[in-house]
């Protein structure tokens, strides 16, 4: 009897956790539509009545909602691409280059990556000010240009590069940098898709640091406006949904294109650290 | 080995960032903590003063201080393992040959973990109310009173356990569902020859197999969880009572509210010292038990 319920139970078991895992996403897509105070009446409806793009209109038109995504575009996009280019850089050299103190350097960045960002946050900001860069795009981007966690990644994807084809590759007379670019960069292109997909979602998701170093509002990226926007406007429900789902819909869609990579690099942060 | 200059130039550009950007800051947080730097040192650095452990003192007699620690702990205590639970059931559920239309349910259940934490905040406020909320309609269904989830101290910490959950399971279940895939089968046909029932299959094969990446699940969450600050700076501003304050937001309202730099900076080393301990704890007892 108990293997005849099992399907049933297992199947039903994940049906039930998906459908906790989406409704929230589900209903605030589905509020986004609805007339300004339609979703605040019991019972509370699932669908709208008549659906409109009221809420949309009056973020983009009226609350600058146009403004907050370039940023967080412009931003993560510059972000990912510096830190992309001098991780790659750094994390070859670590696997595959040798230089005076390689293993001792490398063993001081992994030995700091248990130190929390939140403890170099006072004395960033003390600087960051110092160079006039608080305030500025600048103050997101220049910090985050390398990373030790990127570091690591391609270190570790690095390693299995044969270093008989980097020989040849040098006596045939060719470049360090043309190494790097004809026959490194491409071998490392699993690597490097997952962490530009990591770096991208973590920089366009991230709240603390642009909440700190952006206090100028032309300049916040959407989670820190958003989450200004529902301090000011507390009861309008639809309109704080729509921000939402433009928050959080290039991301998703973002990582529905590029599951494959993500997930690659998510287990090759962990299942090797 | 000799240092050939163009392994520098490939390895400088991202030390520079580093060191200065980030190690170097560190290293100053720790002197920073021994001052006394507020809103007139940020003016002008004349009014700075040396205070030695005076911050960390002071701090142990701010009774906000230790209700963010206690509420701190209460959150990684409670949150780790409910959620670490919640991504264990979930990759089982998924590697089970009963289940069906798999990578649908993984790409679904993974989908919370890279939404932007604000936004979904902003939504679970909203699912939560007490009068509107669809969470309070469903019980009230159920026939049970309504909970002021994000108003009542009691259970606005609760609330925000339960979110995070939700907001993270999906993440450590893909590493567990990797691990469980690379568990060979023959030790489970070997348990079934033994006539070893599914839950004993469970004990005494799949749970030690996965032994390390629990170890590892579980100190990557618990340094994770012990940062928490943006489900609070949404959700509930701290409130109501101060139940909802954590280190960082502690740590964020004294350094960047009141600019209280010396006190923020040792809160922040503080913090680092207990992820550490219990870092340093977790292992000490895997270490044991192995």
């Amino acid at each position: 009897m108990a293997t005849r319920l099992a399907p049933a139970i297992v199947n039903g078991l994940l049906i039930g956790l998906t459908l906790v895992s989406l409704f929230p996403l589900l209903w605030m897509l589905s509020v986004s539509f609805m007339p300004a105070g339609a979703a605040s009446v019991l019972p509370p409806p699932l669908l709208p009545d008549s659906p409109t793009l009221a809420n949309y209109r009056e973020l983009f038109v009226r609350a600058g909602m146009l403004h907050y995504v370039a940023n967080s575009l412009l931003l993560a996009a510059a972000v990912t691409l510096c830190s992309l280019v001098l991780n790659t850089m750094a994390g070859y050299a670590f696997a595959k280059l040798a230089f005076a103190g390689r293993e001792r350097l490398f063993r001081i960045l992994i030995g700091a990556l248990v130190i929390p960002g939140q403890v170099a946050m006072m004395p960033l900001f003390l600087l960051l000010n110092h160079m006039g860069l608080v305030n500025t795009y600048g103050g997101v981007v220049v910090p985050a240009m390398a990373g030790i966690f990127g570091i690591y990644l391609v270190r570790q994807y690095a390693l299995s590069i044969p270093d008989e084809l980097l020989e040849a590759a040098r006596m045939d007379g060719a470049g360090e940098f043309r190494i790097f670019a004809i026959i490194v960069v491409p071998l490392l292109r699993p690597v490097l898709s997952a962490l530009a997909v990591f770096t991208f979602l973590g920089c366009w998701n991230d709240f603390m640091w642009p909440l700190i170093v952006l206090t100028d509002d032309e300049l916040q990226t959407l989670p820190v406006a958003l989450a200004s926007l529902s301090r000011e406007h507390v009861q309008d429900n639809e309109m704080m949904m729509a921000g939402s789902v433009v928050t959080v819909l290039p991301v998703l869609v973002l990582f529905l294109a590029l599951q494959k990579h993500y997930v690659q690099g998510l287990l090759m942060g962990s299942v090797k650290g | 080995m000799n240092a050939p200059p163009f392994a520098w130039v490939f390895v400088g550009p991202a030390l520079l960032v580093i060191g200065v950007f980030f190690l170097l800051p560190v290293a100053a947080a720790l002197g920073l903590s021994l001052t006394d730097f507020d809103i007139y040192a940020l003016a002008d650095l004349d009014n700075l003063r040396f205070v030695g452990l005076d911050n960390y003192l002071r701090m142990l007699q701010t009774p906000l201080f230790w209700q963010a620690l206690g509420n701190t702990l209460y959150f990684v205590v409670v949150g780790v393992p409910l959620s670490i639970a919640v991504s264990l059931g979930a990759a089982l559920l998924l590697h089970s040959r009963l289940a069906r239309f798999r990578s649908f349910f993984r790409t679904a259940l993974f989908a919370p973990v890279v939404t932007s934490l604000v936004a979904v905040a902003v939504v679970w406020r909203y699912l939560f109310h007490t009068r509107y909320g669809m969470v309070n309609h469903v019980l009230d269904q159920l026939g049970v009173q309504p909970i002021d989830w994000l108003g009542d101290p009691h259970w606005a910490m609760p609330t925000i356990i339960l979110f995070a959950a939700w907001k993270n399971f999906g993440y450590n279940m893909v590493i567990f569902l990797a691990n469980l895939q690379a568990i060979p089968e023959e030790l489970y046909e070997a348990a079934r020859i033994d006539g070893a029932s599914w839950f004993r299959q469970l004990l005494h094969v799949t749970l030690p197999m996965l032994g390390p990446t629990l170890l590892l699940v579980g100190i990557l969450t618990t340094a994770g969880y012990f940062q928490l600050f943006a489900e609070p700076y949404v959700m509930t501003q701290g409130g109501p009572l101060h139940s909802t304050v954590s280190m960082l937001y502690f740590m964020y309202e004294e350094g960047f509210k009141w600019w209280n730099f010396g006190v923020a900076s040792a809160v922040a080393l503080l913090l680092f010292g207990l992820i550490f301990a219990v870092t340093w704890l977790l292992l000490r007892l895997s270490g044991r038990g192995a």
